[in-house]
């Protein structure tokens, strides 16, 4: 027992010593990159350390929730993050992104025009862009009777039973306060609760409210429509041609992500380094063909064929897009929102 | 008769318990991407595992974690057992109740909870807070498989061993260990497997170092890759083997000492 | 001083104060205090909400039917398990598919039962009718027993493998029937096994979150998703301790209840 004990005390020991001086040992400069999961090419970060000779530590999070909860408490300690619009809204507020240094980001001019100013970073001081899409419906066109274009196909009892939802309070209330005609921002109760209701109305409809899995019931026919982010729809398309996708007419929410550098990073500069190079049109172009979202980057765009440029599921019309809104950060008014949605998925 | 009901049950159990370990196998060889299509027979996802460096790296951290995690917390917990169950009635009862604790707190409570605890501590979130907290909530396990074994032990006999001139540690080795043995072995099965699967209370202590579970969760925003299902195919018939290889061993050693 | 067999569990104790009191001490703290770190109530108020005990009770009715089902399924195997030689070898068989990711197993079970699932197609094939399985409360039942099914074999595994043959034979040479023999012997002496099973089942499957997700399709809702929700998607880590509290509120509770149905058979301490 001793024996085993101390034994394993020893192992325990060289392996976090042995830990510990991998760590601090090398001299190399290293900067930690913080992404979602499966949103970048590999290849690209091994290529990054190739030619600039700086290290990369990379970690992933599931939603921007995550991320922010592990930022703000002081668990991790990264030089960029890659969050979404609302998200990146809020770290401003908060005073925890650093303001970028346009000087070190030449590659900066390839973000199209339209993206450089956005409604959740004025002048795009502390974030640029780096994958966008938007939300919409993935229906499979042998389950549903005529053309789909609008949300009320969402609330539609010949659909009964074969809807699935997205389980997140942002992007359902979004569609409860569209088929209604509010703003997705709005911070009316009155508009909120009718919102609610109507997704409560819809409850009975609902197959399943459902998250990442929904590409994979799509593709098997399990339901005939469903509330998705545009990301997932080229690659479901690809599996199963019967699929479809539509951005509503009532207009919807378009997203993005984008690169800052959070206020606590000790190397700013390697990070603006960082940052242009993912901004270069050919290491964009390796991101986008692995990830399929879509690109806000012009130099990147115009090495697409023919094909890609025009699709309308990546690159809808820019009056398709002017119907389209970002999230904002709602601040306090959070709180109501995830209440209304509990009130949604508790009722019976 | 009587055999073949036992043998029938058993089965189905184990039917049950392998019928999704099954799909991820036929998942494995699936050439296609996604679960819904099963499009054709491939080697693919084995060629790309062993071209991913992140999953293997992911891997050789959970193994390591695991094992090193299940090994601490069996010496602590078993030795912790043994003490607890010389205590006193009340100090017992409030020992094991704060032990039931790290069992009934949602994970995430415990993940966030001690993620504070090291920041506080001004540990450097990384491999060893990950190690640190398996072994925390593999004690619990630990525990509650060996305390059952104590309580089935005839106690007068580490208490002669003591009367008889063994220190407590001579007679734990050579009394108690032997009796309790089976408990501890369940209790480091139970922790490696607990440690093996977490993925919340690693995701929140730890950073820069990742296990499977969190590239698993992470991965699953875009739709989880077959090259996975590989790995677990793959994890899974080792582990198989070398069970068969110890049941043959070990019934060949029965046999052996018939004769 | 002399040293007692007690001193065994100092270590231990060190370590449950540091990476089991302080983490909790640090719950408490949370959930009495609001945003900016001053005393409250609110949220003790806020989590007693009717919506939110209702998801309580349905978590802890949903755990409850799970341990009994583990209870039931575990035993027999436990037991035929213990009379087999190589009952040791065999029980890893049953710990090892929970070393494959939990996150592939939920999903598999997706793909068995889903309307276009492998059940379902097998059931058309043969000329049947498909059934929808998944995303009501069994779907979620289902998946919580198969999680929690091999914590509940081990130690009941365990407890039977040490009991003394020479009792059973005993009680059998003076013509007691297997029924009696079962009941009178061998039941008893296992029931340790059975507590530690019902507390590693039953304790989890209260939390557990995710399975209700996948396979409920979030219209059954389990307390754990609601705490993960707390502190993850609302980032309201106040009300999240406040229910974790609740928790462990339940947890003790249970306990007070064990102890009374023979936690005590050998007159010594809990569990």
């Amino acid at each position: 027992m001793k024996k085993i004990m101390s034994v394993a005390l020893c192992l325990a020991m060289v392996l976090s010593i042995a830990l510990l001086s991998a760590g601090c040992g090398s001299s190399q400069p290293t900067i930690s990159v913080y992404n979602w999961g499966e949103y970048i090419d590999m290849d690209v970060l091994k290529q990054f350390e190739e030619e600039t000779g700086i290290r990369v530590k990379y970690d992933t999070f599931g939603s921007n929730e995550e991320m922010y909860t592990k930022i703000k408490s002081g668990g991790g300690k990264y030089d960029v993050l890659i969050p979404s619009d609302y998200m990146i809204e809020r770290l401003i507020q908060n005073d925890m992104l650093h303001e970028l240094n346009y000087d070190n980001i030449p590659n900066a001019k390839y973000i199209m025009e339209k993206f450089r100013d956005s409604a959740f970073d004025p002048g795009n001081k502390h974030s640029i862009p780096y994958m966008w899409g938007t939300v919409g419906i993935l229906y499979n066109k042998t389950m549903v009777n005529g053309e789909i274009d609008s949300w009320s196909a969402l609330f539609d009892e010949q659909y009964a039973k074969k809807i699935l939802m997205y389980d997140s309070a942002r992007d359902s209330l979004m569609v409860g306060l569209r088929q209604n005609g509010y703003d997705i921002n709005s911070r009316d109760e009155q508009e909120l609760a009718e919102a609610t209701q109507t997704l409560i109305d819809q409850k009975p409809l609902v197959l399943a409210y459902v998250m990442d899995e929904v590409k994979d019931k799509m593709i098997q026919g399990e339901a005939a429509l469903a509330l998705v982010y545009s990301g997932y729809v080229i690659d479901a398309i690809e599996e199963n041609s019967d699929l479809a996708y539509c951005l509503p007419k009532e207009g919807s929410n378009v997203w993005m992500d984008s690169m800052v550098i959070p206020a606590t990073s000790e190397n700013p500069e390697l990070a603006e380094k960082f940052i242009d190079f993912m901004c270069r049109p050919d290491i964009a172009l390796k991101n986008i063909e692995y990830v399929a979202y879509s690109t806000p980057n012009q130099g990147t765009y115009d090495l697409f064929d023919d094909s890609m440029k025009n699709n309308p599921v990546a690159y809808p019309s820019d009056e398709e897009l002017a119907r389209c809104t970002f999230f904002h950060d709602l601040g306090d008014y959070n709180e109501k929102y995830d209440e209304a949605w509990l009130k949604v998925k508790t009722s019976n | 008769m009587k055999r073949a009901v036992k043998n029938i049950y058993m089965g189905l159990l184990l039917v049950f318990l392998y019928a999704p370990i099954l799909v991820m196998i036929v998942l494995s060889f699936n050439s296609g991407k996604s679960r819904g299509n099963i499009t054709g027979f491939s080697f693919r996802w084995y060629i790309e595992l062993f071209q991913n460096e992140q999953i293997l790296q992911a891997l050789y951290n959970t193994i390591v974690i695991a094992v090193l995690a299940a090994l601490l917390a069996t010496a602590i917990g078993t030795l912790a057992s043994v003490g607890i169950y010389a205590l006193k009635r009340k100090p017992q009862a409030l020992v094991l109740n704060i032990t039931y604790l790290p069992i009934v707190n949602p994970e995430i409570v415990t993940g966030i909870s001690l993620m504070i605890l090291y920041l506080f501590m001004q540990l450097e979130l990384g491999f060893f807070t990950m190690l640190l907290s398996h072994i925390a909530f593999n004690i619990p396990y630990v525990i509650f498989s060996v305390l059952p074994r104590l309580r089935q032990m005839d106690s007068n006999l580490y208490e002669a061993a003591l009367d008889l001139g063994a220190s407590p540690l001579y007679a734990l080795r050579k009394v108690i260990l032997p009796e309790i043995m089976p408990g501890v072995v369940t209790g480091a099965l139970m922790a490696f497997t607990m440690s093996i699967d977490d993925f919340i209370i690693s995701y929140f202590t730890s950073s820069g170092v990742q296990n499977l579970s969190i590239y698993v969760y992470s991965s699953a925003k875009r739709g989880i890759e077959p090259t996975v299902y590989a790995l677990s195919t793959l994890m899974f018939v080792t582990v198989l083997t070398l069970l068969l290889i110890l049941n043959r061993r070990s019934a060949r050693e029965r046999s052996a000492a018939k004769v | 001083m002399k040293f007692k067999t007690r001193f065994f569990a100092y270590p231990y104790l060190i370590w449950m104060v540091i990476f089991t009191l302080a983490p909790i001490a640090l719950i408490v703290y949370y959930a009495f205090t609001d945003k900016s770190g001053a005393f409250t109530l609110a949220n003790l108020t806020s989590a007693l909400d009717p919506a939110y005990m209702g998801v309580l009770w349905r978590s802890v009715g949903l755990a409850f039917l799970c341990t009994v089902i583990c209870l039931v399924l575990a035993y027999p195997a436990a037991y035929i398990l213990s009379r087999r030689k190589n009952g040791g070898v065999l029980s890893v068989l049953f710990m090892l598919p929970m070393w494959m990711n939990f996150l592939l197993r939920t999903y598999s079970w997706m793909t068995l039962l889903e309307n276009t699932g492998l059940i379902n197609t097998l059931l058309q094939a043969m000329g049947l009718s498909t059934v929808t399985f998944l995303y009501n409360a069994n779907a979620v039942l289902l998946g919580m027993v198969y999680n929690y099914l091999p914590f509940m074999i081990l130690p009941i595994l365990t407890a039977l493998q040490k009991i003394d043959h020479s009792y059973i034979e005993a009680a059998q040479d003076l013509g007691a029937s297997p029924a009696r023999v079962f009941l009178k012997v061998i039941l008893p002496m296992s029931v340790p096994g059975i507590i530690s099973g019902v507390t590693m089942v039953f304790m989890p499957a209260v939390t557990t979150f995710v399975i209700s997700r996948l396979l409920g399709g979030s219209h059954f809702m389990l307390f754990g998703d609601l705490i993960e929700q707390q502190f993850l998607t609302s980032g309201n880590w106040n009300l999240g301790s406040m229910m974790s509290l609740f928790m462990m509120a339940i947890m003790l509770v249970s306990m007070a209840i064990m102890n009374r149905f023979g936690g005590d058979t050998e007159g010594r301490g809990l569990i």
